[in-house]
């Protein structure tokens, strides 16, 4: 399931809204991001993030897809925000569930890594020294790579 | 009308999210949309034509500065992404 929402991300209640009652996973795996008060030596107090309405789904949806083709898995769950955040809230929240934990832990670095690079949104800080537009850096690229490397 | 959608630090330098536009029938491909844009905003045509800019027409990611317009109905220009 795939979620894009402007509200707080309650982590602890959507994973367990994800994998309770299910007795056919064996392992999930749940990575969340959350907003630092610091970025490259400089203070942050605000994230603002902008997102493409319908398209930032889909393409987040491709990420999905991808990752059900590369691993066995029963099923995933990707919630992310945009809008306004202040340091110590959750941006992310990224879950893979499978039988065994190979699939599910190897699901979840994927994911991110494509996120990170291919999911439309677009982050700008605020804080003391002014506001700054971020882009992917350089080893967000090589992890993203790394997984094209291994098709 | 076609209606062009700007994210992230393009919104910042074309001063605006989005505007509908009526270009004329002869601008066919990305790359003529983009000039045609920034026919009297040279730094947003500069800003727009950056190679690390990605295009969507109709929400589908377009090849590049020759894909055509092919009556889109929404174009959107979209500077790198930065999910997670």
């Amino acid at each position: 399931m795939i979620r894009v929402q402007s509200d707080p991300i309650d982590a602890g209640a959507m994973l367990d809204g994800f994998q309770s009652g299910r007795t056919d996973i064996g392992a999930v795996v749940c990575f969340t991001g959350l907003v630092r008060d610091a970025s490259g030596g400089a203070h942050v107090s605000t994230l603002e993030l902008d997102h493409y309405p319908g398209f930032t789904e889909k393409m987040i949806a491709g990420v999905e897809d991808e990752a059900r083709k590369r691993f066995d898995l029963i099923d995933v769950l990707i919630v992310h925000r945009y809008g306004r955040m202040a340091p110590g809230e959750t941006i992310v929240l990224c879950a893979a569930a499978s039988a065994h934990r190979r699939d599910a832990f190897q699901a979840a670095d994927f994911m991110m890594d494509a996120l990170k690079t291919d999911a439309p949104f677009w982050k700008k800080e605020s804080g003391a020294d002014g506001e700054r537009w971020i882009e992917p850096r350089d080893q967000d690229h090589a992890d993203r790579a790394r997984w094209r490397a291994s098709r | 009308m076609t209606r062009i959608l700007y994210f992230g630090k393009l919104r910042d330098a074309a001063g605006r999210a989005s505007q509908d536009a009526a270009p004329p029938s002869d601008i066919a491909t990305v790359g003529q949309l983009i000039a045609w844009i920034g026919a009297d905003r040279p730094d947003l045509a500069d800003a727009l034509s950056q190679p690390s800019v990605r295009v969507a027409i109709d929400q589908e990611i377009a090849a590049g500065p020759d894909a055509p317009l092919a009556g889109a109905g929404e174009i959107a220009f979209m500077p790198p992404m930065s999910g997670g």
